[in-house]
């Protein structure tokens, strides 16, 4: 029983990663209109929120989104992807837009995300510290170091001074997490958020070094925005007291 | 096959009837279609960062990843054929019934997204897969995050192109051949072995080609099933992905090396075994 | 002619269905005979050599070779050799190769094998060509190497279809002959299939004639020869043939006119008369002592030979053979009414 749900969920899983692709179509710059978010693929659940909300406020704008890491995103807004508003899961990769001079002023940070180790539920393996990562014959995920969680997890394991052998070094923060639900791998570092978006599918294990590596989240309406109205309302919307409630239930840190 | 091979050649260079050119009904879409093909591949040539791809090239983890990329697919390959060849003799020599629904499911993960493939087989054959966990249980074998895993994956999606390839050869082979090894007292076995194989080598070389091309540029399925570490399971499309992440210029340079080893690695089997069909 | 040991030779009642297809035919011989299945295209013959190969699942009847039931062997198990019409020589062996398969399956080592197959091919008349791959061979020589081949295994049933289809004319004349030397040495049954007639009567001592699937008729070459029973036969032989009721020295035909004959039967007849026996005339004859004579048409002209054949119809169908000469000189043309007649002891009748 719990087998087949889980592969439902993987299956979804995968086919939204896919969808992901194609749902980057532009705003036709009208009044209200379509606005095109390219947000990193941890917000997805709390965006996703956001969204439906903003649009009950905005009666005719329709907001869509394209999730996925946030180098993707930031290479395809390099590469003149049309889009209104980014949201990237790390100052460095907001850093690639800003350098070529593709945001409309400057990004705001709207959130801040802290590491949380994932494991398999009721934590079987009695992980309580990043000291515990290091057991041999524990098989832990890390996200790779190309990608935001990964930068972030390494900088925590070097405060803490583990060194750990992970098992694989995951494009992104979503396949390290599905390594753990599906019980590939002991334990994996993800994002606070991204257990608690997991549900009860996986048990999420804080620890103090991730304090040394808290993700900022930085959001910007980009300067060729099809649709600048709306992509500044967006904006604000995400920085308001409502937006970061939202954000705040999601397990988001304050900025 | 080497004298087939240069009647080819012969016909080749034979003079053209005069009057007889390309009809631009033809030319015009093939020519679309070559420069559909080539284009991306010279953006990545031109494109390419030249001044720094010696200092790319000299790193170990490059080599690594193209060491391991070659290692995996040339393995893959090899499970194929040795499943695949009887596969497809089963499909184009014998009759059962649902064959054709056999046929469709061998097909299947040629449409199959290949991180859908990768799931699929962590499902299968994962720690707690409904295979994998007697695979630990009894042997103590598990193949997630492993360079067997990376191959396993790799074999997933090459040999249907392998069993497709070789299929096709099968049924263009002259059954009546097998017949006449049985009645010199072959079994179908022997018969196989001795008669149809060597028959149908320039087809299967040609499908192990395919399958090996796409073997060694297989990601999805790959860092799904086998995860992403250097070494032992990052192959080439995994370095490039990762590296496109935050350095495009290094992705680019990787690109090159895994286009220009295939390149060299198919022209030269092409040569030397398909020409022969 | 056919002698029927009980435990030698063989003997067999082949039924193989397929689709609105069935075959059933019974064939038997004696170690040492060399049996022809003629007939047309589409007659059966060549599944019928597939069923006694074991090709081809029997869907009725036996299969005794030597006293032994084959019915039920795979093909690979039965001690056979089949000449295949278009040689199936396996094209990436050598000749030596070829030959030295068949025993190298059945059990033989591989330096026996191939001392096997070059004393074969030797007697073939192929020792220059052991090397040689089949594409290099001419069609001669292929036949040859598809004949040593079948015969390395010993067989007790040597099957060969369409032995000489393959080849050109020159080719032929001189295959067959070897052929017939080989066929004559071989101390087991042999049973070719051909559609050629005069393939047959060289090569066979014995003919079964099978159309539609079925038997129609089977002897020794001259018998059938001289009395040919179905109008596929008479055709093969160049007789004209018909089927009627004998009184006497009359026969009346089916087809509606008398023919007078020398032969004195009652009862169901066949009357047989050759195409050089008929003489053509344009107008009617007054003093010819042919009481044979039938008004016609010509229905077509063809030269066969040194001679034209003219097909009639009319009262009575028939073919003739004229001179050249004779048909410049009559004007035959299409459409051009004739008178036809043959003498009655150009005729011959026998009993249905």
């Amino acid at each position: 029983m719990i087998r087949s749900a889980r592969l439902a969920a993987l299956v979804l899983l995968a086919s939204l990663g896919l969808s992901a692709c194609s749902s980057s179509g532009g705003g036709d710059g009208s009044a209200g209109g379509t606005v095109t978010v390219f947000a990193a693929a941890s917000l997805k659940e709390s965006f996703t929120e956001l969204g439906e909300r903003f649009e009950e406020d905005h009666p005719g704008t329709e907001v869509t989104f394209n999730f996925n890491g946030s180098d993707s995103l930031a290479a395809g807004i390099v590469g003149g992807a049309p889009a209104d508003v980014f949201a990237a899961a790390s100052s460095s990769t907001m850093a690639r837009v800003t350098d070529e001079k593709l945001t409309a002023g400057d990004p705001v940070t709207f959130a801040r995300n802290r590491l949380a180790v994932a494991t398999a539920p009721g934590n079987p393996h009695g992980i309580d510290s990043l000291d515990d990562l290091a057991a041999p014959g524990l098989k832990v995920v890390l996200c790779d170091g190309t990608v935001p969680c990964g930068a972030a997890a390494r900088k925590a394991l070097a405060a803490a001074g583990v060194e750990v052998r992970p098992v694989s070094y995951e494009q992104d923060v979503k396949s390290a997490l599905t390594k753990v639900r599906l019980d590939e791998a002991d334990a994996a570092v993800v994002y606070r958020t991204d257990v608690r978006a997991a549900g009860d599918t996986v048990d999420g294990v804080d620890f103090p070094e991730a304090a040394q590596a808290v993700n900022d989240y930085p959001i910007a309406r980009l300067e060729n925005a099809p649709n600048a109205p709306a992509a500044d309302a967006f904006v604000a919307f995400v920085t308001s007291p409502e937006g970061q409630k939202v954000l705040g239930k999601a397990g988001f840190l304050a900025p | 096959m080497t004298s087939t091979a240069q009647d080819t050649r012969r016909k080749a260079r034979r003079p053209r009837a005069p009057g007889r050119g390309v009809p631009p009904a033809l030319l015009a879409p093939a020519l679309i279609g070559l420069a559909f093909l080539l284009v991306p591949l010279l953006a990545l040539v031109v494109r390419a960062p030249w001044r720094d791809l010696p200092e790319q090239l000299t790193s170990p983890a490059v080599w690594d990843a193209l060491r391991l990329s070659l290692v995996c697919a040339t393995t893959a390959t090899a499970l194929s054929l040795v499943v695949g060849v009887p596969l497809a003799w089963l499909l184009a020599r014998t009759d059962f019934p649902g064959r054709s629904l056999v046929r469709a499911l061998v097909t299947l993960p040629l449409v199959l997204p290949p991180v859908v493939g990768g799931v699929a087989l962590l499902l299968a054959l994962g720690r707690n897969g409904i295979v994998g966990r007697w695979l630990d249980e009894w042997f103590g074998v598990t193949l997630p995050f492993t360079t067997a895993g990376v191959v396993l994956a790799e074999t997933f999606v090459a040999l249907p192109f392998l069993v497709i390839s070789v299929e096709g050869t099968l049924r263009a082979a002259d059954p009546r051949f097998e017949e006449a090894a049985a009645t010199l007292g072959a079994s179908r076995f022997t018969a196989f072995r001795r008669v149809t194989l060597p028959l149908i080598a320039p087809g299967v070389a040609a499908g192990a080609v395919l399958a090996w091309a796409r073997a060694l540029g297989e990601f999805g399925a790959t860092i799904t099933f086998a995860g992403n570490f250097p070494g032992r399971t990052q192959t080439m499309p995994l370095a490039v992905y990762l590296a496109l992440q935050n350095d495009p210029a290094a992705a680019i340079a990787l690109s090159l090396v895994l286009l220009a080893v295939s390149v060299a690695v198919l022209a030269g089997l092409r040569d030397r075994w398909t020409r022969a069909v | 002619m056919t002698r029927h040991p009980p435990s030698q030779g063989l003997d067999a009642r082949l039924v193989v269905e397929h689709g609105s297809f069935r075959l059933d035919v019974a064939l038997s011989a004696a170690p040492g005979d060399v049996v022809a299945l003629l007939g047309p295209n589409g007659a059966g013959k060549t599944t019928a050599l597939r069923a006694l190969a074991g090709l081809a699942p029997l869907t009725d009847g036996h299969l005794r070779l030597d006293g032994a039931d084959l019915a039920r062997t795979p093909p690979e198990s039965r001690p056979v050799g089949v000449v295949f019409q278009d040689y199936l020589l396996f094209p990436h062996l050598t000749a030596l190769d070829n030959v030295a398969f068949g025993p190298r399956c059945r059990g033989a080592g591989r330096s026996e094998a191939r001392a096997r197959a070059a004393a074969w091919l030797e007697r073939m008349g192929l020792a220059e060509h052991v090397g040689a791959k089949p594409k290099r061979l001419s069609g001669g020589q292929a036949q040859r190497v598809a004949l040593a081949r079948a015969l390395a295994t010993d067989p007790r049933l040597l099957l060969l279809d369409e032995p000489l289809a393959a080849l050109d004319a020159r080719t032929r004349l001189e295959v067959r002959a070897q052929l017939r030397r080989h066929l004559a040495d071989f101390e087991a049954v042999a049973v070719l299939v051909t559609h050629d007639p005069l393939d047959a009567m060289v090569l066979a001592d014995r003919l079964v004639v099978v159309e539609r699937g079925r038997v129609v008729q089977e002897g020794a070459p001259a018998d059938i020869a001289r009395h040919p029973r179905t109008d596929y036969i008479a055709q093969l032989v160049g007789l004209n043939l018909y089927r009627g009721r004998a009184d006497g020295h009359t026969v009346r035909l089916d087809a509606g006119p008398k023919v007078s004959t020398t032969e004195d039967l009652s009862g169901p007849a066949f009357v047989a008369f050759p195409p050089g026996a008929v003489t053509l005339y344009r107008d009617r004859p007054t003093g010819s002592s042919a009481r044979n004579l039938w008004r016609c048409e010509v229905a077509g002209l063809e030269s066969h030979g040194d001679q034209i054949r003219v097909e009639l119809t009319g009262e009575l169908p028939l073919a003739a053979d004229l001179t050249a000469v004779a048909v410049a000189e009559l004007g035959l043309h299409p459409g051009a009414p004739v008178w036809a007649a043959v003498k009655a002891t150009q005729t011959h009748a026998y009993p249905a």
